[in-house]
Formats: C-alpha cells, sequence, structure tokens
C-alpha cells in the first residue's frame, strides 16, 4: 500500500448552494476548506443539508450555478462522480447481489483495466486489511451488515480513491457492531492518511471520528471547529443543544449577580439585566443544602454504573440535569444543593 | 401434522381435486387419447415432427414467438426503465396508454393491424405517397409479429417499472464512483438486478405468443401458427387425432419453456403471471 499520510487531496467548496427543481432549498450558499488528509464530519438533523453538501462533493449533484468544487489545484465542478476518483460507502451498502465478495472488491479496478495480476493482489491486501479474508467468496446476501459494510470499504478504498466519502456509514448497524466497526473506521482512515468527509445524526460517531466537525442546521453551516470546540465553546444554541446534555438557567444579573428561581450565581463582569447561563451536566456538583450556589428538589434519579444521572427541579425555571458518582444514593424528593463550576459557564 | 386433522384435510383439499380432476386432468387424458386414437396410432405425435406442414408450423410458431419475446423485451427494458427514472408531465397518461391493449381481445389487435399496415392500412398509404409502392405486410408473419409485440408490451413493461422502482438507487451511484461509464452501470448494475423480472415477464411472453389464436384468425389467410393449424385440422378436415396431437405438443413446449425459466428465476414467474 502506498502510504499518503499527510499528502491526500484538499477539497475546497466554493460558496456551493443547492436548490432543486421543485424550489427547495436543500443547502445555502456555504464554503469550506478540508485539508489533505483530515476526517471532517457533517453533523445535523435530517433535512439540515449534510448529504446534499456530501453529493455535491461526490458530483451526485451539481451545485447551483455560480458553486464551485475543488480537488486541490483542479476544478472538478464540471465532472461526473466517474471522473472525480472518490470512494463512497452508503448507509444500504449498496454492493453488487450479482457479484460475490471478491467481485465487488475487483470492480473498480478492473473497470480501471488493472492487469489480473494486480487486481488480485489489491484484492488479497484490502481482504487483509478488513480482516475479511474468510468471506471472499461468499454472495451478499451471506453477510451480515457489518460483514457487508466492511466489503464496502474494502471496495471503495481499493481503487486507491483521491477522497474517501462516508454517508452515514454505520446507521444501519445494531449498536454494539456500531461501536467496533467506528474504532475500524477511524483506524483506517489515520492509516491511509486519505481525505475523508463522513456524514451522520449521532453526534459521538462524530466526536470519536472527525478531526473537525461541520454543524449544519436547516441548510446552513452553525458552526466548524475540533470536537473540543463545538463541545466546549458551541457558538449557538443550536450547536449547544445538539450536541451532548446542555443546562439552561435564566435570570437577572445585578451587581454581577445572577438571581435565579432556586439562589444565586455569581458571574464575572456580566452587565445588569436579564440572562441565560448554560453549563454541561459534568461541570455542576451536588452540594450541601443551605452552602450551595442553587436549592432544589430531586425529581428523577437515573443510575449508570459509575455515574448517578440526576434530574433537579426548583433550581431554575427548567429542571437542572447533574452527573455525580454513582456510590452515593440519592431518592427523588430530596433536597439538594447545586454548584456550578463558574470556569465552565457559557453565555451565547 | 397430527392424525386428527387428516379428515378434515381431506375435505378441504376436495374441491381442488375436483376442479383439477373436471377440467384438466380428465380432458388431458383423453385430449392424448384422441391423438393415439387416429389411423396412425401414437404415429400421430412422430407425424407432428415428419410432416414437413406440421414441423414447419411448429417451428415458424416457437421462432416468432421467441422473436416477440425478445423485441418486447428490449422495447419494454428501454421505455420501461425511462419511465421509471424520469418525472415528466404526461407520464401518466402516457402509461396508462401503454398498457391499453391490456383490454384488448386478440380480434381487436388483429383488427389495428391491419388498419396500420393492411391494405388500406396507414403505412400502405404513406408508403404510397413515398415511394410509389404499397407496403403491407398485415395479413403475414410480419403482422403477427407487430400485433403479438403490442399486446405483450404492457405485462412486461409494468413488471420491469415494478422491478426497477426496487432498485436501490445507491447500487448505480456505487458503480459511478468506482468509475463505470453509465453503459456499464448498466450492464453491470442494472441489467443483472432486473434480471429476474425479464425471466419472469419474458416467459409469459413467450407462452402467451404461442397460444395465441384471435389475432392470427384475424389477419389469416397464409399465417401458419400452430394454433391456426391446430384450428384448420380440427374444423375443416375433421383430423381430430392430429389436433389433439398437436394441441399436447403445443402445451409440452410452453409448459416446458414456464418450468425451465421458473427454475432460473426462483418463484417469481408465478407471480408475475
Amino acid at each position: 500500500m502506498v502510504d499518503s499520510r499527510g499528502r491526500g487531496t484538499s477539497i475546497r467548496i466554493r460558496e456551493c448552494a443547492k436548490t432543486f427543481p421543485d424550489g427547495t432549498r436543500a443547502l445555502e450558499p456555504m464554503s469550506l476548506e478540508i485539508h489533505g488528509g483530515e476526517t471532517v464530519v457533517f453533523l445535523g438533523p435530517s433535512g439540515c443539508g449534510k448529504t446534499t453538501t456530501l453529493r455535491i462533493i461526490a458530483g451526485l449533484e451539481s451545485p447551483d450555478s455560480g458553486g464551485q468544487v475543488w480537488f486541490d489545484d483542479e476544478d472538478v465542478t464540471a465532472l461526473p462522480i466517474e471522473h472525480r476518483n472518490v470512494g463512497m460507502v452508503f448507509q444500504s451498502y449498496a454492493l453488487f447481489p450479482n457479484m460475490n465478495v471478491e467481485e465487488n472488491i475487483a470492480y473498480g479496478l478492473k473497470i480501471r483495466k488493472f492487469s489480473r495480476g494486480e487486481v488480485s493482489s489489491r484484492v488479497e491486501e484490502m481482504l487483509d486489511m478488513m480482516q475479511i479474508h474468510e468471506l471472499r467468496h461468499r454472495t451478499i446476501n451471506q453477510l451480515s451488515g457489518g460483514q457487508r459494510q466492511r466489503v464496502a470499504l474494502a471496495r471503495a478504498i481499493a481503487v486507491q480513491p483521491k477522497v474517501l466519502l462516508l454517508d452515514e456509514p454505520l446507521t444501519a448497524l445494531d449498536a454494539l457492531l456500531r461501536e467496533r466497526l467506528r474504532v475500524d473506521i477511524d483506524r483506517l482512515l489515520r492509516d491511509l492518511g486519505i481525505t475523508a468527509v463522513y456524514v451522520t445524526h449521532d453526534q459521538a460517531e462524530a466526536m470519536s471520528l472527525g478531526d473537525r466537525i461541520v454543524v449544519m442546521s436547516h441548510g446552513r453551516v452553525a458552526q466548524v471547529g475540533t470536537p473540543r470546540q463545538i463541545y466546549f465553546e458551541p457558538r449557538d444554541p443550536f450547536v449547544a443543544d445538539f450536541i451532548g446534555t446542555m443546562n439552561r438557567l435564566s435570570g437577572v444579573v445585578e451587581n454581577g449577580v445572577l438571581t435565579a428561581r432556586g439562589g444565586s450565581v455569581e458571574l464575572d463582569e456580566h452587565p445588569d439585566g436579564p440572562i441565560e447561563i448554560l453549563f454541561r451536566p459534568e461541570s455542576a456538583t451536588i452540594g450541601n443544602t443551605g452552602n450551595s450556589m442553587l436549592q432544589g428538589r430531586v425529581s428523577g434519579v437515573f443510575f449508570l454504573g459509575d455515574r448517578t444521572r440526576l434530574i433537579i427541579e426548583e433550581a431554575g425555571e427548567e429542571p437542572v440535569i447533574v452527573e455525580t458518582a454513582g456510590s452515593r444514593e440519592f431518592e427523588t424528593g430530596q433536597r439538594v444543593g447545586v454548584d456550578i463550576d463558574r470556569d465552565a459557564i457559557l453565555v451565547l | 401434522m397430527k392424525d386428527r386433522e387428516l379428515p378434515s384435510l381431506v375435505v378441504l383439499v376436495l374441491p381442488v381435486v375436483v376442479v383439477a380432476l373436471a377440467f384438466f386432468l380428465l380432458p388431458l387424458v383423453r385430449l392424448t387419447m384422441i391423438a393415439g386414437s387416429g389411423e396412425d396410432g401414437l404415429g400421430a405425435y412422430l407425424a407432428v415432427v415428419t410432416t414437413p406442414r406440421y414441423f414447419e408450423s411448429l417451428l415458424a410458431t416457437t421462432l416468432l414467438s421467441a422473436g416477440v419475446t425478445f423485441a418486447t423485451l428490449a422495447i419494454s427494458a428501454v421505455s420501461g426503465l425511462f419511465l421509471e427514472r424520469n418525472r415528466f408531465p404526461g407520464r401518466n397518461l402516457l402509461i396508462s396508454l401503454l398498457t391499453f391493449p391490456l383490454a384488448f381481445p386478440g380480434v381487436v389487435v388483429g383488427f389495428m393491424v391491419i388498419m396500420l399496415a393492411g391494405r388500406q392500412g396507414l403505412i400502405g398509404d404513406i408508403t404510397k405517397f413515398l415511394t410509389g409502392d404499397k407496403l403491407v405486410f398485415a395479413y403475414s408473419m410480419a403482422g403477427l409479429f407487430v400485433g403479438y409485440v403490442y399486446f405483450s408490451i404492457p405485462r412486461v413493461i409494468l413488471t420491469i417499472m415494478a422491478a426497477a422502482e426496487k432498485l436501490d438507487p445507491a447500487l448505480e451511484e456505487a458503480a459511478r464512483s468506482l468509475g463505470a461509464s453509465p453503459w456499464r452501470v448498466t450492464r453491470d448494475v442494472i441489467l443483472p438486478a432486473l434480471k429476474p423480472a425479464f425471466i419472469a415477464s419474458g416467459a409469459i411472453a413467450f407462452a402467451t405468443a404461442m397460444g395465441a389464436f384471435g389475432t392470427a384468425f384475424t389477419l389469416a389467410t397464409n399465417i401458419d401458427v400452430l394454433p391456426m393449424t391446430i384450428y384448420t385440422e380440427f374444423t375443416l378436415r375433421a383430423n381430430i387425432a392430429m389436433a389433439a396431437a398437436l394441441s399436447i405438443v403445443l402445451g409440452i413446449i410452453t409448459w416446458l419453456v414456464l418450468t425451465v425459466s421458473r427454475s432460473l428465476a426462483g418463484s417469481t414467474v408465478a407471480a408475475a403471471g
């Protein structure tokens, strides 16, 4: 295998919008640069434009006039997918049912008129890489979902594409397989050093696979950033809510002190007036009633083993979710105090 | 199955047995016996192959049916795929027009062929205007061929459209992403995926063409397809034994083709009928 680490093809999307013939605007004009060898995850709810963007990069959809797609220094906007040299992996696997595993992997190589020897050595290499040697002569309907997606990955990377495009590849799998294949895909992308674009609605997948995440909503890019930036510094309430769990506490600030329903929180340098602060469940701790910032009443206890998730009412207008060590026991109705790590408070 | 269920099962299956006996097995046995009751005895079966008139009729019918089947499949594959993949105003009207012949008996189809390619037909008028010679082919195998293709297209096109609708669009996109040209996508992905539909609807088209009578009867005169030969033997020559033998052979050939295609395509042939 040619090691292409750090030499992957860069992708530049310039002012690409997509309006469908029926007038639906699937994508507002967007621009994005994906570096060579980088894995970028498009994340968002269904209908947010993430798949449309992927299909524009692939060449399956053309952007509205004015939009451009560049691979390195080449303008590929007018090239159909068959001339773009992209590898694609689909949610439905899309393996050819009239060919067995080997023939599926060899298909792209045969189209590129590789010699018989080159085809078989490349197929061999792919079977090794995806650890599916024993499946080589199977027909597609004899494979499980996880095996199918491995074959589909092998088929996509066998032709050494410039970029690898994955459209919800794990969505059709059950939880355990999904986790395992996610780890394998992560390793594969690192090993190959290939530029990859990955579409998902699953934030855990996005966080663990992406070098950068593009959060999308209603055909627009809500935020682009590393998983840490997206999690700790969400740019707007949509991103904050979409990634992980976020608590909201509203109240009025007077002399730098926020007064909420269940108590008060000291804030640094915030102008007086109504405000809403955000914080994550792990940024809050359960303290003693009396000397904690907020007072509330436990309305839900979810024991998760290593930790316990508590839903606390009366601390703010909306219930507050706090995660605490699993060793301590709580019961509903119990009154507790809540302290918030002041460095982790977000104001959007 | 428990033993005490047996009596009730026998009662339940009885109507089917009676119908099968009365309308299928008994007539068939009788037909087979009649075929052997002529002057030549079972030699009537041999005569199907040895008498040039019968054998040529058998051969012509089989070739015509095969030709009709392939022409229909080719036309329906192209138009069926086009109709399934494109949305345009008037599409539904076009589909319903294409399925129109389903409602016609063979006589009407024959009548339409005459109006198209008969002595007073449209094609005759046009060719006379263009070349001075009238092109008339309604009363020949060519006329029958046109009529049968017209008649077979609806079933085949509907089966192919139904199969094409179930195709995962990602299959085609995957092939294209691997560099396949539109022609290779069609050859490597779409046609193989539609193979069961081709076999199923093709078998039905073949069987229909083998046994069709009304159209041939309407166009008549010099067409010697097997159903016509059987009719002639039976009514005009009163050679009942020969008519029976020819019927049995016609039945066996059609049954063989349906059986072979069913084994090739799994169980979808019956479903398509």
